[in-house]
């Protein structure tokens, strides 16, 4: 036996080994790699909403950071939905997509995700809160809400514990500003929450606004609707806690904590932090903050433009009906090669289940989001696969008409085959890679997840019939199988059709 | 030997009058948007067993939108069954409602309290203008670029031959070919049986089109090789080509036929039309390959256009003038 065939099947059978352990065996795979490769399914297939938000102002300056910011906030608050692998991306520089798989409700969803944020003033106990810190209150008694925090967003909001609260009237002295070292807040079950002292909805939003104070540091001036709950009692928990830090809060998570410098009687200013900090620093944070307390988190006003929801029930059906059409359609296949090319169709049938394999393996391992269209995209790429073996077994055909030895027609039918596949399977590489690309406005991962699934067949599919057909054709040989009849050649029927092909090359 | 090139201009008055019908549907009817080309609303509503008249069943389904403040909403029948139990799906477009609006909820409990508790909304999309707009741009930018990359590509490849520049030339009006096809089927069969032309539409179109290239080049790559193998004149070359990679072609053709008509049967209703187009596109592909594309290399190797007109030689008119 060859040594080249002998390293090519050790190839193929680790590489298939492989693959069949992590579409077969998933868990196994992933306690022993620690990588997650279990299908990935679009929410075509699972069910659930796809969501396009578009600023209520297109204008508005700055408008792709904006964007950038809210899909960070967004981003957030779809993880406090629950929702795994979920989508969260600002598509064009002037809209924002979610795609939220799974999820049941999706108008309670929409309406999450557009909304202003819940913003709270609490009291933390004494504590500086670090920022980021999640909590749960008197008002929204949800804690915690997600285990790990993108982050997209800690840099949106530079907010510092250092930052301290004065009352407008400069009255109150600045010099007991100090740095202090957040201290870690001890985590507290949910039946013990911080009181929540104001709301953000009693915030009146139009007073918010950029200011500095006496000594001309930037700060954000803020002032609560008159006789609200949240004036009265913000009044009388500063003036019981003067020189005590007080948290300010979005969606359970501290935005900022700073230290009381007096009582604030329904408004006041939140002092940026001094020290450490450039005055271009210190602007930006003021900026930051400023747009939370605004506009709750998001730093835009989002409008849902188009919404995409299926049910599960839809997407369970989808799945089953497009396993029965590939077994269909894969066992028809196997059937018409076998029938048409007897021993290479053989060949031919086991690259294909390998490239099944190898493909699913694959798609797991990227991972690929595997949608319906994603799913057609594979069975197309059956007949593409299949192709490639279809043009190289033609061309051992012809060799052997020409009365080419069997070794020598295989070999030679591979290397006459090669520029075709070559050309050919570039262009739809080509095709697929611009739908990648192009695909974003078009509906995202549905057209991604296509074009993906199409390069990846072709990439794979090149594998298999190079590297494992060729394999198996050889082994053949070099097993002992040398009657062409083997390979549909009839050597005296075709005595006519070598005799005319001849003819026609001399 | 078969000769496929001597009749060539039968095979272009063949493209032609497969394009014309579309081209007259296009202009007279226009296609039938999907709602995301269109914008608005598209619902896809799953009603349990009914013993209702189809006419009674979409009047009953209108009435919920209008009682519901959605006017002038528009409602198809489909059948379906699972496990021997009967359903209807109804597609419903609308205009632009919000995924939370109060008009949705009144749907929802107007249908449920009319057919029943094991009603749902299977699907409901929404297509504002934003979204809308992009669509349209990006399958025109996309199939654009993937014309000229894909003729670029083949430039490249075929640089070793006299001519280079003629096989992506004729690669892409080939691909065009296809297209024409494609949207002039779409077309018919939008008002035939109320096809939409959606994202998943252009994602067919852009496979037909990889797959019609995919094809041509596979004949281009032999005329490669023969010219590189013997001094025959190039009409012989051609059809030679043609002819060796015939079965090729068939064979190919019919396990994309195998998978796609097993997805036609057995894929479930979201993705039909898809499949259609898809299988409608791919006979028109494997067909241009065969017999537009290396025929149309030899009427510009015989410069043959100079016959067309006033000498009274033309049998039919040019595909690709």
């Amino acid at each position: 036996m060859r040594k080249q065939v002998i390293s090519a099947l050790v190839v193929t059978i680790v590489v298939v080994a492989l693959a069949s352990w992590i579409v077969f065996f998933p868990k196994s795979f992933q306690s022993l790699t620690g990588r997650d490769v279990s299908t990935h399914l679009g929410l075509d297939l699972q069910g659930g909403s796809q969501i396009f938000l578009r600023p209520a102002d297109p204008n508005e300056a700055d408008l792709t950071a904006k964007l950038e910011n809210a899909a960070g906030v967004i981003e957030r608050r779809v993880n406090g939905l629950g929702v795994s692998e979920s989508v969260v991306q600002v598509v064009n520089g002037d809209s924002i997509v979610v795609e939220l798989p799974g999820v049941k409700d999706p108008a309670a969803a929409s309406e999450a995700l557009k909304g202003a944020g819940n913003l709270e003033f609490i009291d933390p106990q004494g504590q500086y809160l670090p920022e980021g810190t999640e909590v749960c209150t008197t008002a929204t008694p949800r804690y915690p809400i997600t285990v790990q925090l993108p982050s997209s967003i800690t840099g949106t909001s530079g907010v510092t514990t250092t930052d301290s609260l004065s009352n407008t009237n400069p009255l109150s002295p600045t010099s007991n500003l100090t740095t202090t070292t957040p201290t870690t807040p001890t985590e507290r079950p949910c039946d013990t929450p911080y009181t929540t002292i104001a709301r953000g909805t009693d915030l009146d939003t139009s007073q918010v606004a950029l200011t500095t104070d006496q000594a001309g540091r930037p700060a954000v001036f803020f002032r609560f609707q008159t006789n609200s709950d949240s004036a009265n009692q913000i009044a009388s928990f500063t003036s019981q806690n003067v020189g005590r830090p007080m948290s300010i809060v979005v969606d359970n998570r501290v935005i900022s904590s700073p230290q009381v410098n007096g009582s604030l009687p329904g408004e006041g200013i939140i002092t940026m932090g001094s020290t450490g900090t450039t005055v271009a620093e210190q602007n930006s944070q003021a900026q930051a903050l400023q747009n939370q307390l605004k506009y709750g988190a998001l730093p835009v006003t989002l409008i849902e433009d188009s919404n995409r929801s299926i049910s599960a029930t839809l997407g369970n059906d989808s799945i089953e009906a497009s396993k029965v059409a590939g077994a269909v359609g894969l066992i028809a296949v196997m059937l018409f090669m076998l029938m048409y090319y007897r021993l290479p169709g053989l060949i031919a049938n086991i690259a294909l289940l390998i490239y099944t394999v190898l493909s699913f393996a694959v798609y797991n391992l990227v991972p690929v989001t595997l949608t319906l269209p994603g799913i057609a995209g594979f069975i197309l790429s059956i007949s593409l696969a299949v192709d490639a073996n279809v043009l190289i077994f033609a061309r051992i055909k012809e060799e052997l008409h020409r009365g080419r030895s069997l070794e020598r027609a295989v070999e030679d039918g591979f290397n006459h085959a090669w520029p075709s596949i070559r050309d050919s399977n570039a262009s739809t590489l080509i095709t697929s890679f611009i739908l990648y690309v192009l695909g974003n406005g078009l509906g995202v991962s549905i057209i991604q997840g296509f074009a993906l699934t199409l390069a990846l067949g072709i990439i794979i599919s090149l594998f298999t019939a190079i590297t494992v057909s060729r394999m198996l054709l050889r082994l053949t040989i070099d097993l002992g199988v040398s009657n062409a009849r083997w390979f549909g050649v009839n050597p005296e029927e075709d005595a006519a059709e070598v005799a005319a092909l001849s003819s026609e090359q001399a | 030997m078969l000769d496929l090139v001597r009749r060539r201009y039968l095979w272009f008055a063949i493209s032609i009058l497969t394009i014309i019908p579309g081209l007259i549907s296009i202009l007279v009817f226009g296609m039938n948007l999907g709602v995301d080309f269109s914008g608005g609303a598209r619902w896809e509503i799953h009603i349990p067993s009914i013993s209702q008249t189809r006419d009674g069943l979409e009047n009953e389904i209108n009435d919920v939108f209008t009682n519901s403040g959605i006017e002038g909403a528009r409602t198809q029948l489909s059948q379906g069954t699972t496990n021997n139990q009967q359903f209807v799906i109804a597609f419903v477009r609308s205009k632009l409602v919000q995924s939370d609006s109060a008009e949705r909820k009144a749907v929802e409990t107007g249908l449920i309290s009319k057919f029943g508790a094991d009603t749902r909304i299977e699907t409901l999309q929404t297509v504002g203008e934003t979204v809308r707009g992009r669509s349209i741009r990006n399958a025109i930018v996309a199939i654009f670029i993937a014309s000229l990359a894909i003729m670029g590509y083949l430039w490249a490849a075929f640089r070793g031959t006299p001519n280079p520049l003629r096989y992506g030339v004729c690669a892409i009006i080939a691909m065009l070919h296809d297209v024409l096809v494609v949207i002039g089927m779409a077309s018919i069969l939008g008002w035939l049986i109320g096809l939409e032309v959606d994202a998943l539409f252009m994602t067919a179109v852009l496979t037909v089109i990889s797959f019609s290239v995919h094809d041509t080049i596979v004949v281009f790559d032999r005329v490669r090789e023969n010219l590189r193998r013997s001094s025959d004149d190039y009409e012989r070359v051609v059809n030679r080509s043609i002819v060796q990679t015939l079965t090729r072609s068939i064979n190919t053709q019919f396990t994309s036929f195998f998978t796609l008509t097993a997805l036609l049967l057995f894929g479930g209703e979201s993705i039909r039309s898809f499949v259609l187009i898809l299988l409608l596109g791919l006979i028109s592909g494997t067909y241009s390959s065969i017999f537009n594309a290396a025929q149309l290399l030899v009427v510009w190797e015989n410069r043959e256009w100079r016959n067309w007109f006033g000498r009274g030689k033309d049998k039919a008119k040019p595909a690709a003038a």
